[in-house]
């Protein structure tokens, strides 16, 4: 019996493509999950890396508090935040967004520091405002690194989001999780496909959205 | 007119870039800050349209200090051109021109229309308008540079080592492009560099300033180059300055003499008719006039003379459009000691000797009146110097 097998045991067997715990149900679970938790950590790392990027201070801070928050370790925070919250989505979705702010912080951060410092000065020069230079110079110029920050917390949120299935949510871990329990490694295997298969894609999207959001002009001279 | 009136730089960290920098920036010219590395020469241009804020003293715009308007409106109205041009790379040729314009509040298509009107007005071709600035030489990147910040038609133009990052001969042609630009535009220029010869070509005004941010010398370059205030300009202008000033002498009161020039089809009396004494040698023109080379009028044979054995006549001067330096140059560099003179249709004009040159020089200095008459003489030495470009 080879990973293979299993691979096309649990795709061609018809009980999981319907119902409450058929593919589709739980592949869209489990993207809504990650969506939620990349929204909500692009919200806090972007501003912070774009803010403290572009004023050049705070660098130390962030890379402080990011050390810190990879250090945590994500189950062990799943555990202790149902212990306090008790069940449901936000002990699920904190330990998600720790795991993913850092990766975007840092590398928003990063990016807005190693735009080339000329374009900048002429920039201010000419007369543009300080959210013009943010928005209209160094974004443009940042916007590869920082999708690639994005895409880095984007995969880790995938493949970490199956924890959900653990406090009894559902999302692709419930395969993985009940599989386990029940010796069906058929489910356990297919679980993990997915996963890999939604991890792939995830890289997918990110290159069309370079193709789509950088310029040309940046793509070529990098 | 830009009044700079004892301003002082102090850093943070405390060192003192500029010190009671005062000078005054005529109006619609080009005024060059010169001086060695760490002397204050960004700083000062920086404080101009406020990157560096003075830590005493005022800038006054006509009349009006500079801090008394929204320094983003007060950047607005000045073009800024630094050294290695800083374009947006995300942004084509076209919108990297218009953006001073967009910010003004013209629609994207009458920015881009005037950002054309630029490419052209700096010399470059309407087909790399939709190009990436990663797709230029460094010399175009310049040029978009400049184009840039002449978009908004601001009256002022502060210039940072604008040309100082590509090769000598693209900084010429980056240069004689200013000047004509200038010339149409009458922009008041404030252009920084620390290559002296730049300076003088460029200037009509000249700023020598000295370590530490301290003016040493302000005047037209002809009087720098005459008249250096002390040791240190001195030494930074060099040690032929005495040949770089024969730059601001014109070359039109040299004598020509049109005796010792011959048709390439001269018969034998007519040889022999301009084969004098004191002219040992004969220049010989093609029948459409060029100067083709000289030769010893013994050497001639009439009705057809053999060009393959004329000695080279190198490169001639125009003919009362270049300067003394020019004229000298070329006796120098001919075999035969003597200048040939061509009018604007490259025709042999005339011969001059060296002697002759280096009366024209001798008289020239004893006319000169540059050292003494300061700026009020400036505007004929700007004509003559740009004659003798
Ligand atoms: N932001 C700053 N903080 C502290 N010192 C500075 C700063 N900027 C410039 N300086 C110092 O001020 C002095 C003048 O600097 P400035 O950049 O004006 O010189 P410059 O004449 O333009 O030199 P260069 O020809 O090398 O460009 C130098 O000693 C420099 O080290
Ligand atoms: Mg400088």
């Amino acid at each position: 019996m080879n990973v293979l097998h299993y691979v096309n045991a649990f795709f061609s067997n018809d009980a999981y493509w319907q119902g409450y715990d058929g593919i589709p149900t739980r592949v869209s679970e489990h993207l809504g999950y990650t969506l939620e938790a990349l929204a909500l950590a692009a919200l806090i790392g972007l501003p912070v890396g774009l803010v403290t990027g572009h004023y050049g201070r705070g660098g130390n801070a962030l890379s402080l508090i990011a050390t810190a928050a990879r250090a945590l370790p994500t189950f062990g925070l799943l555990v202790l935040m149902t212990m306090l919250i008790g069940f449901g989505m936000l002990p699920v979705m904190i330990p998600l967004v720790v795991l993913a702010v850092p990766p975007i912080l840092v590398t928003t951060y990063e990016a807005m520091r190693s735009v080339d410092p000329s374009p900048v000065d002429a920039a201010r020069g000419m007369g543009m405002n300080e959210a013009g230079i943010l928005l209209r110079v160094e974004l443009p110029v940042a916007l590869p690194m920082i999708l690639g920050g994005l895409r880095s917390a984007a995969i880790q949120i995938v493949s970490t989001a199956t924890i959900a299935a653990y406090v009894s949510l559902g999302g692709l871990g419930r395969y993985i999780v009940d599989g386990l329990y029940q010796r069906d490694y058929e489910k356990v295997v297919g679980g993990a496909t997915l996963v890999a298969a939604l991890a792939l894609a995830t890289l997918a999207l990110f290159w069309a959205l370079g193709r789509l959001t950088v310029s040309a002009g940046v793509r070529r001279s990098n | 007119m830009i009044r700079i009136d004892s301003v002082t730089k102090r850093y943070p960290d405390g060192t003192v870039a500029v010190d009671r920098l005062s000078l005054e920036i005529p109006d619609r010219a080009i005024t060059v800050l010169v001086g060695p590395s760490g002397c204050g020469k960004t700083t000062t241009l920086r404080m101009i349209n406020r990157m560096v804020e003075p830590s005493e003293g005022t800038i006054s715009i006509d009349g009006r200090d500079t801090r008394q308007q929204p320094v983003n409106t007060l950047r607005r109205s000045m073009g800024y051109v630094i050294q290695n041009a800083g374009l947006f790379q995300h942004r084509t040729i076209v919108d990297n021109i218009a953006t001073v314009p967009r910010l003004l509040g013209w629609s994207k298509d009458r920015a881009r229309a005037r950002a054309r009107e630029l490419m052209e007005r700096v010399g470059l071709d309407a087909s790399l308008a939709r190009r990436y600035p990663y797709q230029l030489s460094g010399g175009q990147q310049q040029r978009v540079g400049v184009a840039r910040a002449l978009a908004s038609d601001p009256p002022v133009l502060l210039m940072d080592e604008p040309f100082s990052a590509v090769d000598p001969v693209v900084r010429k042609g980056l240069q004689d492009e200013l000047l004509r630009i200038q010339d149409e535009l009458g922009k008041t220029i404030v252009f920084v560099t620390h290559d002296i010869d730049e300076a003088v070509k460029l200037g009509t005004m000249v700023a020598v300033l000295r370590t530490g941010g301290r003016l040493a010398q302000f005047a037209p370059p002809a009087e720098l180059l005459t008249n250096p205030a002390d040791a240190f300009v001195e030494d930074f202008l060099g040690a032929d300055r005495g040949i770089r000033r024969l730059s601001f002498f014109s070359s039109a009161g040299l004598e020509l003499l049109t005796a010792p020039i011959v048709a390439v089809d001269a018969s034998a009396e007519q040889i022999a008719a301009r084969a004098t004494e004191d002219v040992p040698y004969l220049l010989v023109t093609g029948l459409d006039g060029r100067p083709l080379g000289w030769s010893e009028p013994g050497a001639l044979t009439a009705g057809q003379v053999d060009t393959g054995r004329l000695l080279p006549c190198g490169r001639p001067f125009a003919a009362g459009r270049d300067s003394l330096r020019a004229a000298l140059d070329c006796a120098v560099l001919s075999p035969t000691g003597w200048a040939v003179a061509v009018d604007g249709e490259g025709r042999a004009a005339g011969v001059v000797s060296q002697a002759a040159i280096g009366e024209a020089i001798r008289g020239a200095h004893a006319n000169d009146t540059t050292g003494t008459t300061g700026f009020a003489g400036a505007p004929d030495l700007a004509a003559v110097q740009k004659a003798a470009r």
